[in-house]
């Protein structure tokens, strides 16, 4: 075993666990990759860092999970520390004068020690691990802010304007120094359980497929973030769809018509002339605390793509509904207050605070049904849960009726659609339901779906 | 090229253009495996500076091609002379049509464009397609001959192969999704905010005249900014113009009604102004 063939191996596992995550690396990428290595040399670990994601990334949204993956794969050290660990309180003093002074280094090395003194959990060999989530439970490193504040202050740091952005750098440094003890956690999990595993398990995934259910507030920050560039990409698709569709049919009459000139030979195919009628949109949201991610993510994308439809109508509903398109529109830059806004301004509630499909769709049938015409598509986004009340089929029919088309589109997986007071099987037999539980899908299922 | 990558660094820093690690790392690996390369990051970072600045440590030609919406064969990569192959075909009357026909299709009424002519050039060149997704999609479809096998086919003329092969430099602001195609042709490089360090030695290479400990209540200034959301985050360039004009005001320290006045400098959206006033209790006091 020569290291040039160690070399090769290492990173051919680092490609599959980087594909394993959805980013796609081709074999001339790779072969790329190690030739970076080649002319970088190993010495220098963030060095390596960047050739491998010069060679190997091809969009910006891949860096994180790519950091995480070479974290494992690369490490920055073996084993545990040297030397005996340190007592919890001394890791604190240090960790103070670190935030104070800014040094990464010395804060890499922090976490480092305080994930080996704070962070195992377990005694057997096999059974215990090293959590992130313990280690900061004990150090508590955001209870320094204020004497890593008042201490700077002291020391004359805080002086002028500028000292009153002290406190939220302070909190920056104190959330990249959490990131670099979760880095570590894994790494050292993956040294007992197998780089593979953890590579496959533990790395957080990027923004676009992760659950809309399960996303943290940073997660669905992030996702907002990309409706513009995906509204972007989605907008050029539909113009190709409509290029396309422009062109229509043969129409037989017209043809067989203009055949009659050269003796019953159809020389020149007559096209059918589509009507130009940019269609109308109606979304219907159920913007209860379960499903709001998804929610307000899809009313922002529709938003983002007013300008394709001739008209876009968006209603919300928790147990009542009211109409929202008003608040969507002059609230582009704070897309953060969206769903805090729709609460406080729209009457969403009668008499109790947990989402009923039957009766806002009932409501809707009765007081908008002039919104929905035969030119109109209607997507209700919501998880069909009805909290055990009546579904109103009824109403859903009707709408089906007047409109278009109607989509649903439930954030839940399809495996669970039905179970508990899930009313998904029933709507999905009166309209067409689709399962859309990731940015990606939804990016897919709406390109496909929109009307042109 | 370059022998390594603090070389790059620090041949890149006497031109004036200061590179973090993951910046001087690609354009060596870019050198070095011969691959074109891709830069991508919000608008003022840079990345039109670093094509410049590698062109000027080489010694190379640059040559730019800018790309808008509606680019096409004719402006980016060659051209016949019509009014010269008519004058041609006016003078030599009496020529048979074999005669004529092969003599205008020669290197002679040949326009070359920026990308034929950074193919063809025997010096170093440097090839800057700035601004690529503003172009159409049929034109990533034309670069990527260019860009795999630095080659270019004139159906007249036969193939074009590069005798030298230039360093190719693609700038995108990210306005349109390129093609998986054009990506995997080049190495990737994503130039986003530098370092708070970084940043402070950009201001003070850029801006002499700057008191130091201005500088970095400046760039600390500009990195809450940037933590806060806003439509439009100031980017470098907004820094040093934010520099040049507390310079140009003579301001020794930041305060209060200096922020509030130059704020216009960095964020040039109202609503921005509005909301990182409040943020930075400009109205507090």
């Amino acid at each position: 075993m020569t290291a040039g063939s160690d070399v090769a191996a290492r990173l051919a596992g680092f490609v599959a666990a980087l594909r394993a995550h959805g980013v796609r690396v081709g074999t001339a990428e790779t072969v790329d990759a190690a030739r970076a290595v080649e002319a970088l040399g190993l010495a220098d670990r963030a060095l390596l860092r960047e050739g491998l994601a010069a060679t190997l990334l091809h969009t910006t949204g891949q860096r994180q999970l790519f950091d995480a993956v070479f974290d494992l794969y690369f490490p920055r050290a073996v084993g545990a520390p040297d030397g005996e660990p340190a007592g919890r309180e001394e890791l604190r003093d240090r960790l103070a004068a670190a935030l104070a002074a800014n040094d990464t280094a010395v804060l890499g090395r922090l976490a480092v020690e305080a994930v080996d003194a704070l962070g195992g959990y377990g005694s057997s060999p096999g059974s215990g691990g090293w959590s992130s989530y313990q280690t900061l439970e004990r150090l508590r490193p955001q209870t320094l802010l204020a004497q890593v504040r008042d201490d700077m202050r002291a020391r004359g740091g805080g002086a002028g304007f500028a000292g009153r952005l002290l406190e939220e750098e302070i909190r920056r440094r104190i959330e990249e120094f959490r990131g670099q003890v979760a880095a570590e956690a894994r790494r050292r999990v993956a040294e007992r359980r197998g780089r593979d595993e953890i590579a496959r398990r533990a790395v957080a995934t990027t923004a676009d497929r992760v659950d809309f259910l399960y996303a943290g507030k940073d997660r669905l920050a992030e996702l907002r973030r990309t409706v513009q560039p995906l509204a972007r990409k989605l907008a050029t698709r539909l113009a190709a769809r409509r290029r396309r569709a422009a062109r229509g049919t043969i129409d037989l009459r017209r043809t067989l018509r203009g055949s009659l000139s050269t003796g019953g030979v159809p020389v020149r195919p007559v096209l059918r002339r589509r009507r130009p009628a940019r269609p109308e949109l109606v979304l219907l949201c159920d913007v209860s605390g379960s499903v709001a991610g998804f929610s307000d993510f899809t009313m922002l994308l529709v938003q983002a793509l007013h300008d394709q439809f001739s008209k876009v109508r968006v209603f919300a509903f928790v147990n009542r509904i009211d109409e929202v398109t008003g608040l969507l529109t002059h609230g582009v830059a704070d897309a953060e207050g969206l769903s805090g806004r729709i609460r406080a301004e729209a009457r969403l509630t009668g008499w109790h605070g947990s989402s009923d499909y039957g009766v806002a769709l009932g409501e809707f049938a009765e007081r908008y049904g002039a919104a929905v015409g035969p030119r109109t598509t209607v997507f209700v986004l919501g998880d069909a849960r009805t909290n055990m009340a009546d579904p109103n089929l009824p109403a859903l029919k009707r709408i089906a009726a007047q409109a278009r088309r109607v989509y649903w589109l439930n954030p839940e997986p399809r495996a669970q659609w039905g179970t508990g007071d899930s009313a998904a099987p029933e709507y999905a037999g009166l309209v067409e339901m689709h399962e859309c539980r990731t940015a990606r899908q939804l990016g897919a299922l709406v390109g496909r779906l929109l009307p042109v | 090229m370059f022998t390594s990558v603090d070389d790059v660094s620090a041949r890149l820093a006497e031109t004036g253009y200061l590179a973090s690690p993951a910046v001087a790392t690609t354009v060596f690996l870019a050198a070095r495996l011969g691959k074109p390369l891709l830069v991508e990051g919000p608008a003022g970072v840079g990345k039109t500076e670093l094509a410049k600045a590698v062109a000027e440590v080489a010694g190379a030609r640059l040559v730019r091609l800018q790309c808008y919406e509606g680019v096409d064969e004719a402006r980016a990569l060659y051209e016949w002379n019509h009014a010269k192959q008519l004058l041609r075909i006016s003078a030599g009357r009496g020529e048979s049509w074999d005669e004529t026909r092969d003599d205008i299709f020669s290197e002679e009424f040949l326009l070359p464009r920026p990308l034929l002519t950074a193919i063809r050039g025997e010096e170093p060149t440097v090839l800057l397609i700035d601004e690529t997704d503003k172009a159409d999609v049929e034109m990533e479809g034309l670069l990527l001959e260019v860009l795999s096998d630095f080659q270019v086919t004139v159906p007249e003329l036969g193939t074009v192969t590069a005798t030298r092969r230039p360093f190719v430099v693609l700038t995108s602001n990210a306005g349109r999704e390129l093609s998986e195609a054009l990506r995997r042709r080049c190495l990737f490089l994503h130039i986003g905010f530098p370092e708070e360090e970084l940043e402070r030695r950009i201001v003070r290479l850029k801006v002499p005249g700057l008191d130091e400990t201005l500088a970095t209540s400046v760039v600390r200034v500009v990195g809450a900014l940037r933590a806060m959301d806003l439509r439009k985050l100031p980017s470098v360039a907004e820094t040093i113009d934010w520099a040049r004009t507390l310079l140009a005001l003579g301001a020794d320290t930041l305060d209060e009604t200096v922020v509030r006045d130059t704020l216009g400098v960095l964020l040039k959206h109202q609503d921005d102004v509005l909301k990182a006033a409040a943020k930075l209790d400009l109205d507090a006091v």
